[in-house]
């Protein structure tokens, strides 16, 4: 396809995004504002990590995308489709072979490395959105660390409900500094965030770029006595056995029976090969 | 065995044939061809031209075809295809006072120079279906007018403008920022509104718009003057050195005078709100006039009085259909995993706090 630019996006667009980007990385968990382009997707569907991964990627790169940890959702299906119509770029189903990797709502349960990025789709990057509607004062909060609204909120979930409320899209704390929001991966995948991969978080609609280091500290809000669980379903994977994974829940029947399977199919699949015998 | 997210890829591939079909509809009936799309729904062609900021008729016709005449979808075809588009610069100003009006009407003034012209519109139609219309009936066309349409027509706002009594705008002499190339930030000034509201969803700025006649921030407008026509685009071209017609586009322009007895920092006089949009589009021009008066409160040194239509964050963020349709259409896309985490939260609380209940019995489950 040579009707457009490796990638879709034109250099000059890409340029401005990977200035976003670098910015992003010098200032961990600080959301950096970037012209956002129409996407021949919709918004909320994925086009800040698109534009994000458009930016990245080189035609030296294999990339794979994953939604809901899954690589063949159809969200992901039509964002690969999209890269390799406009790049013609190697794609994988592979956690560990893959060098970009694009996700929405999950960070793969194989451990990423110095040689990866991961770039999140963001649908809201403001953390303290629900707390504050107004970008002027959020931006201000962030500027001067006034944070008290958020341990607040947090407070008020555990008077109310006996814990924090809160079971994806976990604030985080980057380097003691910036409040971030991790995107809506559960808070399973929270501590996995400090890791050895680029993270990269584009919101399209919402014109924001954040980005993460490799090993950049990365402390999930709590309190002392009420520290931070990263919580999973009590099963383990009724297909590959794995105990450690994030599962999701399947109904298989009318009664409502049900099972629970790995979210992560790579990870799943690989697993079941290598222990087979593994019971159902 | 779990299947509940295999086979994703061919049933995109039949989805979307089947959306092929759809939209050509039953085949014994002729297609429709982009020509006749742009010559007898030029109004749909307009909204799609005016939100998806890209004028072009043929194109905008195209969108509306592939689109089966969804227009918001036909909006965001050309806002994806414009946004591939290089930028070669900027043109003049229009200078809308030279327009070639088809329509041209004060409602504050029973004359004035250059006259009211009706032109071409649904005003004072009676809304009676045209039953004719559907017997394939073919008209014949008018008669020219006697007299031609003045060259030029001086805005209606001038003459009040000489008198002293409507506000004066700035020159500011600083080149407006793009929205398209540059990301919105806050407070935006007036030039960014202005293109936000041009772009907007005609059904928001319009119910904005409306809010503010119901005593939502009420501010008085009158339509000083609303005109269509075509006006010529020039640009500076810097290997000429001087400034040449690149082409003509249809526009509608509204000026709205709105009363106003004073502030703090202004004596009285009246002020204005703007609406120009692509193509004949009188309803927008007019409710963009309304909403940019309205967003206009702190520059006139009026009260903010914490109404929707005042807050221009609330407006420029939620004015654009193409963010809002895709934001509000993606929680159609899996949300299992966070769906699952929620699951797990809301039965950890239950368990809790049943626990905590000796008189009911345990969770069955």
């Amino acid at each position: 396809m040579n009707d457009y630019n490796f990638g879709y996006l034109d250099e000059q667009t890409k340029r401005m995004i990977r200035r976003a980007i670098l910015k992003g990385l010098a200032i961990p968990g600080y959301q950096v504002p970037f012209a956002s382009r129409e996407m021949p997707m919709p918004y909320g569907w994925g086009t800040g990590g698109v534009q994000v991964s458009a930016a990245t990627l080189i035609p030296e790169d294999t990339f794979k995308v994953i939604d809901q940890g899954a690589d063949d959702t159809t969200n992901a299906i039509s964002i690969r489709k999209f890269f390799e119509k406009t790049s013609g770029i190697d794609v994988t189903e592979t956690t560990s072979q893959a060098t970009v990797i694009q996700t929405r709502h999950r960070i793969p349960e194989t451990p990423l490395t110095e040689d990866q990025i991961l770039v999140y789709q963001v649908p809201i990057p403001e953390p303290l959105r629900f707390l504050e509607p107004s970008e002027v004062e959020t931006r201000k909060m962030h500027a001067l660390e006034e944070y008290g609204l958020m341990h607040v909120k947090l407070y008020e979930d555990i008077s109310r409900h006996g814990a924090i409320a809160t079971s994806y899209a976990y604030p985080v704390k980057i380097e003691g500094r910036y409040i971030m929001d991790p995107s809506p991966i559960p808070k399973f995948d929270n501590p996995k965030m400090e890791m050895a991969a680029i993270q990269l978080f584009g919101a399209g609609r919402e014109q924001r770029i954040y980005a993460l280091p490799p090993y950049t500290q990365v402390v999930s809000l709590d309190f002392e006595d009420y520290p931070f669980e990263a919580s999973k379903a009590d099963h383990a994977c009724n297909i590959c056995g794995a105990e450690n994974t994030y599962l999701d829940e399947v109904i298989i029947d009318d009664a409502g029976g049900r099972i629970f399977v790995c979210s992560d199919t790579d990870f799943c699949a690989n697993n079941q090969t290598a222990g087979e015998g593994k019971p159902q | 065995m779990y299947v509940a997210v295999k086979g994703g890829e061919k049933a995109i591939d039949n989805a979307h044939q089947w959306l092929d079909e759809k939209r050509r509809g039953d085949v014994s009936i002729k297609e429709l061809t982009l020509e006749q799309i742009r010559e007898q729904l030029p109004l749909a062609v307009n909204r799609v031209m005016a939100e998806g900021s890209l004028f072009d008729p043929d194109l905008a016709a195209l969108a509306i075809k592939q689109s089966s005449g969804d227009l918001i979808e036909a909006i965001f075809l050309i806002r994806a295809y414009r946004t591939t588009l290089a930028r070669f610069g900027m043109t003049q100003p229009i200078k809308t006072e030279n327009m070639a009006c088809i329509r041209r009407i004060s409602a504050t003034f029973k004359d004035a120079p250059g006259g009211q012209i009706l032109g071409p519109t649904f005003d004072y139609t009676h809304r009676l279906l045209d039953f004719q219309l559907a017997a394939d009936g073919e008209r014949g066309n008018l008669e020219p007018a006697d007299t031609p349409v003045a060259e030029q027509m001086p805005h209606i706002t001038d003459y009040l403008k000489k008198e002293g009594i409507i506000q004066s705008e700035p020159v500011t002499g600083t080149q407006p920022k793009d929205l398209t190339r540059e990301p919105l930030e806050l407070p935006a000034a007036r030039a960014l509104r202005l293109q936000a509201l041009t772009r907007g969803d005609e059904g928001f700025i319009l119910g904005m718009a409306y809010s503010t006649q119901r005593g939502y921030g009420r501010n008085h407008p009158f339509v000083g003057e609303l005109r269509v026509g075509q006006v010529e685009v020039e640009m500076d071209i810097p290997e000429l050195g001087f400034a040449i017609e690149i082409g003509e586009i249809e526009v509608t322009e509204c000026e709205t005078v709105n009363q106003f007895t004073g502030s703090k920092t202004e004596p009285p006089q009246f002020t204005r709100g703007y609406g120009l949009t692509f193509g004949h589009n009188e309803r927008k021009a007019i409710s963009m006039a309304l909403v940019d008066r309205a967003l206009r409160w702190d520059e006139l040194g009026e009260d903010n009085e914490g109404v929707p239509a005042q807050d221009q964050e609330f407006v420029l963020y939620h004015s654009d259909n193409i963010q809002a349709t895709g934001f509000l259409e993606h929680i159609k896309l899996p949300h299992y995993v966070d769906f699952q985490s929620e699951l797990e939260l809301i039965r950890k609380l239950r368990t809790e706090a049943l626990a905590k209940v000796d008189t009911l019995p345990e969770d069955a489950s």
